[in-house]
């Protein structure tokens, strides 16, 4: 009987302590910072400053969730990871969520066993032309020259695209963004095609920005969003409730300015909820109740991170477009908060 | 004819004549000029054609540096100023030049401590690099610095160094101890020792003794990485490098294969996949959360690439030794280790000092590699977060050109001490 007892103590302990190794949010709660991988560079989405403190629009996802879990934005480690060493970095455990614009595909999700768990940005393949050649449509572009970074899915989205409409164009590879700039300004090629959000940040580089113009047809799908590993339901949970917050906050006119006042209580129900004046939503996730208080007063929600790191009033003025609440007619659609 | 010499004796010259300058075009300046530049039509013309390459070249890069741009806050601010006129924008440099000599997340308060250890490093390697000018007791300081450089860059306690000393400093008395009956015995004993020493020094709790404050590994960038990287790994390499050489000339069979499986399969390897495996790979073999440091990894990969080539270099060297020169060693009585250290490798390693600068200066120059595993050297810090910062993105040439600066003085200063150290130790009579 006693040896049972023992067994069964042991047995639990085990269980226990497996589980414990599972449950990433114990171990950021724990750690008292979240490990969040980050890209090493990329204008508007994550870059450190003169200081050397990160900020951007990936940048602000890991603040946010840092805020809601732990009640600090400042409590993260940003761990930079390139295109190279980000999913090792993730399935290792050497980061906990990884907001990296990183592309939210089938196989990223499936076969390689992460979770995407949400689009903080709706990014697409996109074309800029020189004012000067009056080209107001991607239809017109008929035998341009196109500047094209090879091995990517651009080359093969801008093949699909020309063979599509029946149009010849003419390929100049080129390797990274960089040199991209550089051809493109010396008129090696007439169109430039890559992300529009990328488009946009080139763009803003140029010492001409308003000579040129970016296209307003979108080629392809690029969902960028965070993504945490596979089988860690509850920090999924976390991550993706965290961003649908800051997309629900904009919906229901919740901002930083005003969020303090509406904490007080209101009359709308589902802002009560969201803001843990009503219900008990955070302890669910296992948070405190004030866990979209804080992840909002972090940078705000998404409108106000939008236009603070890449919106109109930035040098790179990205506008809206797909990234507008779907009130607006953009793809942004937090599930409810009930 | 003697006669007329009677003759000409009536005239004798009883004043000096004045002494004369040598005709214009055979002295100074216009003598050089004709002879080195305008000496046939052929060089006449490439000497014109040079000369207006250099002008325009000066023409158009001098306006870039005379109008540049030091004060302004982002690259915007740089082209209003400008008005459309030449001029570089270096007010990046201005603001992040901290970013690039320390990368981004050192404290910006502690900046001193690797500035001294920059300092105090041409101390330790003067006695090294100037041997027959410096006492040779300034060699211990060249011993200590690794663990005061240590200290300063990364903090934490001092008994952490200390402790790595002591039991260096035990291997080494092992060493001492037992060489003088073998090799092999003081060689491997020393080693172990050391290991042992090391092991069970380090189990010991040092944390916050007389400690300075610690800066992470990963806090580390700029050039002040590539500086480590390089020095660490040159200064391992070369000698591992000459054990790999004897090693592979062996005539023990284990020996020998493993020296050439090594040196092969690393030769065979590109630097950058083992960068890939020490980043990467190693993090799945490691329990989550152990921290083996990044830089140590990198340190380590990049040391065996560096080793394998210099390997192959004072191989050379030995091969290019006279046949005779083993035998005399030989036949004086000297045992292998004391043939090797006093006849062989003094003349096998002057042979090799071109290849093994050749090699240091492309290993100081490969540790800008590291930026592709996202560690932000000199050129990570400028393509990571400075290009990418909306402040600067878009400024190229002003930000590769103080990167090519400073790696051209680092790689010209080896290569000139190389040049006067093959020189210093000239004993042919060419």
């Amino acid at each position: 009987m006693k040896k049972t007892v023992i067994f069964g103590a042991l047995t639990a302990a085990g269980l226990a302590a497996g589980a414990a190794s599972a449950a990433t949010l114990d171990d950021v709660k724990a750690r008292g910072t979240l490990n969040c991988g980050v890209s090493t560079g990329l204008v508007g989405f994550s870059a450190p400053d003169a200081n050397g403190e990160w900020s951007g629009f990936d940048v602000a996802v890991c603040r946010a969730v840092a805020a809601a879990v732990l009640g600090d934005p400042m409590a993260v480690e940003f761990v930079p990871t390139t295109g190279k060493t980000r999913f090792t970095a993730l399935a290792s455990g050497e980061i906990d969520m990884l907001a990296r614009n990183t592309t939210w595909t089938f196989t990223r999700d499936v076969d390689l066993k992460f979770e995407f768990t949400g689009v903080n940005y709706y990014d697409g393949q996109g074309f800029m032309v020189p004012k000067a050649l009056g080209v107001s449509s991607a239809k017109e572009l008929e035998g341009a020259r196109v500047c094209i970074q090879t091995g990517t899915t651009t080359e093969l989205n801008l093949a699909d695209y020309f063979r599509k409409n029946n149009m010849d164009y003419e390929p100049v590879p080129i390797e990274t963004n960089a040199e991209a700039q550089q051809n493109y300004l010396n008129g090696a090629c007439d169109v430039y095609t890559t992300d529009s959000s990328g488009l946009a940040a080139t763009r803003a580089a140029f010492e001409a920005p308003g000579d040129h113009v970016i296209l307003p047809e979108i080629i392809s799908k690029e969902p960028l969003g965070p993504l945490v590993r596979h089988g860690d339901n509850e920090w999924g949970d976390v991550v993706r409730w965290t961003l649908n917050a800051l997309i629900a906050a904009e919906e229901l006119g919740v901002t930083s300015a005003n969020i303090d006042e509406l904490t007080s209580g209101t009359d709308s129900p589902e802002v009560n909820r969201l803001l843990g004046t009503e219900g008990n939503l955070g302890s669910m996730m296992g948070l405190e109740s004030d866990w979209a208080v804080n992840a909002i007063k972090a940078g705000g929600n998404y409108g106000e991170l939008f236009e603070k790191n890449i919106g109109e009033n930035t040098p790179i003025g990205l506008s809206r477009g797909l990234n507008a609440q779907w009130t607006e007619g953009g793809l942004l659609y937090s599930p409810p908060f009930r | 004819m003697s006669d007329m010499h009677e003759h000409s004796v009536a005239y004798v010259r009883d004043s000096m004549l004045e002494q004369q300058p040598a005709p214009v075009t055979e002295t100074g300046l216009v003598k050089w000029t004709r002879t080195n530049l305008f000496s046939t039509i052929p060089n006449t013309i490439l000497t014109l054609v040079a000369l207006y390459a250099l002008i325009w070249l000066i023409w158009s890069v001098f306006p870039w540096f005379a109008n540049g741009v030091w004060d302004a806050s982002s690259i915007r601010d740089c082209r209003e100023m400008l008005q459309g006129q030449t001029g570089g924008c270096f007010a990046v440099l201005a603001e992040r030049w901290n970013q690039l000599l320390f990368g981004f997340q050192y404290p910006s308060e502690l900046y001193w401590r690797p500035a001294l250890a920059f300092i105090l490093l041409f101390v330790a390697i003067a006695p090294v690099l100037f041997f027959q000018y410096l006492p040779s007791k300034m060699l211990v300081f060249t011993a200590l610095y690794p663990f005061l450089a240590y200290f300063l860059i990364w903090g934490g306690s001092i008994l952490a160094p200390i402790f790595a000393m002591v039991g260096l400093a035990a291997g080494y008395l092992v060493y001492q101890r037992f060489v003088a009956k073998s090799f092999a015995m003081g060689f491997f004993g020393g080693v172990i020792v050391a290991l042992v020493a090391l092991w069970i020094l380090t189990s010991i709790p040092v944390d916050g003794i007389l400690a300075m404050q610690q800066v992470e590994s990963r806090q580390i960038g700029g050039f002040m990485l590539n500086l480590i990287l390089g020095t660490v790994c040159v200064s391992l390499s070369i000698p591992i490098g000459i054990a790999l050489a004897l090693g592979r000339q062996s005539s023990l069979p284990i020996i020998k294969w493993i020296c050439v499986v090594f040196i092969e399969f690393i030769r065979g390897v590109p630097l950058i996949t083992l960068l890939f495996v020490a980043n990467v790979v190693l993090a799945y073999f490691l329990p989550p959360g152990s921290n083996f440091d990044l830089i140590i990894r990198v340190i380590i990969m990049i040391t065996a690439f560096a080793s394998a080539y210099i390997a192959e270099v004072i191989r050379g060297g030995l091969a290019a030794l006279p046949r005779g020169q083993y035998e005399a060693a030989d036949s004086l009585g000297l045992d292998y280790a004391q043939a090797m250290r006093l006849i062989i490798l003094p003349q096998a390693l002057k042979i090799s000092i071109p290849g093994i600068v050749n090699v240091a200066v492309g290993l100081f120059k490969d540790t800008t590699l590291v930026s592709i595993i996202s560690m932000f050297d000199l050129v990570g810090m400028i393509r990571g977060p400075i290009l990418a910062s909306t402040e600067w993105n878009g400024v190229y040439w002003e930000l590769w050109a103080f990167a090519a600066a400073l790696f051209f003085v680092v790689c010209f200063g080896i290569s000139k001490y190389s040049q006067w150290l093959e020189r210093q130790l000239t004993t042919d009579h060419r």
